[in-house]
């Protein structure tokens, strides 16, 4: 019994990784693969967020500061120190994570409200170091990141980034479906529902809460140091305050606690403005109009709501 | 051998003593029940026992062991769970996967090898499976293993709990009014666990207000008032102490005749 669930633990990322394989058969052209490379890219970070948010159920409103974190390492690190971009990804992550591990100490014992405005103010203060600080970062105006070289290849094309991006996404769906069935899985969906409970049984919630925070930071930090290479800017915007709350409505909107919801809502808060320019001045307005749409009739997110009408009709 | 210890533990809510100077000694595989009216401190006494509240005085020792000021999970990795009043199930799982939260003091792998789904994370899930459907079948609940513990009844989510907390391999648990809400057929459930788990050599603390299941099967009873000791003693010696009927018992006839 249950040996099921055990076993199928990785059939959504093979059903992404399918479809993302096939999927440029039907590009007409590149403009499609860069849509596809953003959407990747937004996607790892909201997986790293919903490990925090949907097992763990805390919030977090500054998660965009490691994504600038993660994006300001591959323009300073080669500008400025004269490092290979790959290698200052892999410092931004380490960078990242460690902020997030001295952070988290404090201020993951708030709880609810009082969590989201600690993590609202660290957002901010990123965003604001990256602005004042103007000889390492340029200030307001941002930087330019020089392009990634692999092998002594400069990776241009938004084809290549398709691929590079897709692939870091599959393996970041992955490592979170694989810690969904472990016992670190399961101390965090009990954090999620009963601190107290979770405590009286051995865990430890502080710490757990801790590593989820730092593995969620280092998640964003990755798809911060992408999405400046592919982009080749970054400006203090990448950290700021609307970013963040674009992360969480990406979590919230695919699906809190669904790693496949996590792609679905940043695939639709990534694409859907793109379609809705055609509508010019009314673009943000209809987005505003879909997103209610979507909350009040799928109110658990897209993935988790859809799935319980099908299971639903089964029955 | 005792177990678990207070000495003249105490503790304030603004300036009133909830708790004062209560001091307990008990007995390895006994069943040790707390009793006493509405607000004289049992729940409290509980919340110091298991680390939720820090004592203001007293202190608490565990196998012996200085515990005082411990955090719950640091008791619970010791030995010490327990229940609550309000059953805290998690909701949002299965049942079955309630009752594997309870393994997690002896699983062994770690973040990593969770991360990456490394051989051990697939033996030690196996593992934990089948020790918390067993835990399971012992409270009567292994045929609801795959619902969701937010939609079972109330009686069943006492169990779970029990169960959950079973799965944790106790020495000590804490029962914190294991009946409340329950009918005379889920008590009844619940006095068969109570025993059940005694006779695998748990340590049983009990707050309860159903005094037939008190009387029933408690070793030894502590009567409590307005935070204070009143007496201790078995069910006949408490049962027959003028001020135990006095002061606790008052006018109710019917926890009277619960007690001939």
């Amino acid at each position: 019994m249950n040996v099921r669930t055990l076993d199928n633990r990785l059939l959504p990322a093979i059903v992404i990784a399918a479809i993302f394989v096939t999927l440029p058969i039907f590009f007409p052209s590149a403009y499609y693969f860069r849509i596809g490379a953003l959407v990747f890219m937004s996607a790892l970070a909201v997986v790293g967020l919903n490990l925090l948010m949907g097992f763990a159920g805390q919030v977090s409103l500054g998660h965009a500061g490691f994504l600038g974190i993660g994006a300001y390492s591959v323009a300073i690190g080669p500008v400025h120190f004269g490092l290979p971009s790959w290698l200052s990804l892999f410092g931004g992550a380490i960078l990242s994570g460690t902020i997030a591990f001295l952070v988290g100490r404090p201020i993951l014992r708030l709880k609810g409200h009082y969590l989201a405005v600690a993590t609202l103010g660290f957002g901010i203060l990123v965003a604001i170091v990256l602005t004042n600080e103007a000889n390492w970062t340029g200030g307001p105006d941002g930087m330019s990141v020089p392009k990634l070289v692999l092998f002594s290849w400069q990776v241009r094309k938004s084809e290549v980034w398709y691929w590079i991006a897709g692939t870091t996404l599959i393996g970041g769906m992955v490592l979170a479906l694989n810690l969904k069935e472990s016992p670190t899985g399961r101390a965090l969906q009990a954090i999620h529902d009963s601190e107290i409970a979770a405590s009286v049984l051995g865990i430890d919630v502080t710490q757990k809460k801790l590593t989820i925070f730092v593995t969620s930071a280092v998640y964003a930090s990755v798809a911060g140091s992408y999405l400046a290479l592919f982009n080749g800017h970054v400006t203090p915007d990448s950290a700021g305050f609307l970013r963040s709350i674009e992360l969480v409505t990406m979590v919230v909107l695919g699906g809190m606690g669904s790693i496949v919801g996590s792609l679905v809502g940043a695939a639709m808060l990534v694409v859907l403005p793109q379609v809705l320019t055609i509508f010019h001045e009314y673009e943000q307005a209809l987005l505003g109009l879909i997103l209610m749409v979507f909350m009040i009739f799928l109110r658990r997110g897209i993935v988790p709501s859809v799935a319980a009408t099908f299971v639903g009709l089964r029955k | 051998m005792i177990i678990l210890q207070t000495d003249r533990l105490s503790i304030a809510f603004g300036g009133l003593w909830a708790v004062d100077e209560v001091s307990v000694a008990i007995e390895a595989g006994q069943v040790f029940s707390i009793i006493g009216p509405n607000g004289s401190g049992k729940t409290t006494l509980f919340n110091l026992m298991s680390g939720i509240y820090t004592p203001d005085d007293g202190s608490i020792r565990l196998a012996g062991e200085i515990v005082t000021g411990l955090a719950p999970d640091q008791l619970a990795r010791r030995g010490l769970s327990r229940t609550f009043q309000n059953p805290q199930v998690f909701s949002q799982m299965s049942t079955l996967e309630n009752v594997m939260v309870g393994r997690h003091r002896h699983e062994r792998t770690g973040f990593l090898a969770d991360l990456l789904h490394w051989p051990s994370v697939a033996r030690q899930n196996y593992v934990t499976r089948d020790a918390a459907l067993a835990a399971l079948a012992h409270v009567g609940l292994a045929d609801f293993y795959d619902r969701p513990a937010g939609s079972l009844a109330y009686g069943a989510l006492k169990r779970l709990e029990i169960a959950r907390a079973l799965a944790s391999e106790p020495t000590v648990l804490l029962l914190d009014e294991p009946a409340a809400g329950c009918n005379p057929v889920e008590t009844q459930e619940i006095d068969g666990v109570i025993r059940f788990l005694v006779k695998g050599g748990i340590t049983i603390v009990l707050v309860e207000h159903d005094m037939r299941l008190v009387m029933n099967i408690s070793d030894r009873i502590h009567v409590l008032a307005s935070g204070r000791t009143l007496t201790e003693g078995t069910a006949d010696e408490v049962r027959s102490n003028a001020a135990v009927v006095q002061t606790y018992l008052g006018d109710s006839q019917e926890t009277l005749r619960a007690l001939d």
